[in-house]
Order: structure tokens, then sequence, then C-alpha cells
């Protein structure tokens, strides 16, 4: 029964949730750190877009922030010192 | 010439973007945001700067001696503003209490001294990210 009092909120959250988890197990499975960056800025977004899904824009703007592009950035900067496949 | 849109599209963001994190530090009490978010949005502007032009000129526009400055005197400057509560007799970091005039709600002036503080707390945070990018950008042979 407690299937019917879903509102368009939680499916956008599950839809949401199965592509976040499609990320992670593609981010264990792929040896190319590159392609492993670009993957773990989409999962950023999708983590950005459930907390804007969730009513907190603050977090939203912090994960944005600090997840997609510092981590992204800061991963360009080390893989550019080391040695590219893992 | 290789990277001649890149560097074309960067000049024209870039200073947006940095004027975007200022907006979003001192906008922190009254809509989504902060100063931590701010300042990494202000450091992210100066990195892809560094990024993109070249460590060397990104160096230029934050020399050593100003990423020190700022990133010390930040952190004062927010002890400085929770001081003032204390010289007025209140707790430390008192807004309200302090007689600090908070005006109509939701305006830009309503959070106090909350806005200063955001200010330190985001060049602090900026001046951080900047350090240690450009300390591991230092490194690559």
């Amino acid at each position: 029964m407690s299937i019917l009092y879903f509102t368009a909120t939680d499916y956008r959250i599950m839809v949401l949730l199965l592509i976040l988890v499609a990320a992670s197990l593609a981010l264990y499975f792929i040896k190319d750190l590159l392609h492993a960056v670009i993957v773990y800025g989409a999962y950023s977004l999708t983590m950005a877009l459930i907390w804007l899904q969730m009513n907190t824009p603050d977090l939203a703007i912090t994960e944005a922030a600090a997840g997609i592009c510092m981590t992204v950035l800061m991963m360009v900067v080390i893989f550019r010192t080391s040695r590219r496949e893992e | 010439m290789r990277d001649f849109i890149l560097k074309r599209v960067a000049a024209l963001i870039l200073p947006f973007i940095c004027m975007y994190g200022l907006y979003v530090i001192f906008h922190g009490h009254v809509s989504p945001g902060g100063s931590f978010a701010g300042g990494i949005i202000v450091g992210l502007s100066f990195i892809a700067f560094a990024t993109i032009y070249g460590l060397e000129k990104g160096r230029a526009k934050l020399p050593e001696t100003v990423l020190n400055w700022t990133e010390s005197y930040g952190t004062l400057w927010y002890g400085i503003m929770g001081m003032v509560g204390i010289v007025k007799g209140a707790p430390f970091l008192a807004n309200k209490l302090a007689g600090v005039s908070l005006g109509a709600p939701g305006a830009l002036s309503s959070g106090g001294l909350i806005s200063l503080i955001g200010l330190g707390v985001g060049i602090r945070v900026a001046s951080t990210m900047v350090t240690l990018f450009f300390t591991m950008m230092e490194e690559e042979p």
C-alpha cells in the first residue's frame, strides 16, 4: 500500500540513486585514471542533484564546488606528476 | 595556438566565477551557500587560471607573500570580529547582544557581523586552496 504514497520527488531521488550506484560500480572497475576522474565528476554531479531534491541547496553548492571542480582539478594535477595507468 | 579557445573562454568566464564566489560569501545568511562554499569558488577561479595559463602567470597574480598574509590575517579577522562582542560586554562572537543593529529581515545587511566574519573565513579558505594547488603544481617534473 505504501507505494501509493510516493511523491514525484521520491521517484526522482530513486532514479538518481540508481545512477549513483552505477557510477560507484564503474569507478571500481575502471583502470584508466583519467576516465575514473571523469566518472567521479558524474558521481558528484548526481550527488549534488540528490542534495537539491532533498531541499538542501546549501550542500548542493558545496558538493558542486568541492566535489566536482576541486577534486577533479586536484586529481588532474596529481596524475600529471605520476603514471597514468593504475 | 593549440589552446587559444580555452584561454579566450577562460578570460571571459573566470572574473564572473570570482564575482559569484564573493556573492555567495556575502549572501551566506540570506541565501544558500556560505563562506566555505564561496571561498572554494573564489579559490577555484585562481586555480583554474593557473592551470590554464601556467604556474608562472598564476604566481604573478597571487605571489607567495600575498597568500601568506591572507591566510594568516583571514583567521585573525575572525578573531577580531569575535572580540567585538567581548569589548561591548557580551559573549564572544555576540551579534545582537553586542548592540550591532540588524536591519530588515531578508536584506543583505540583516546579518550584522556575519557577512564580515564570512569574509574572513572565505579569504582564508580560498588562500589555503590556492596554496595547496600551487605547492602541488610545483612538484611536476
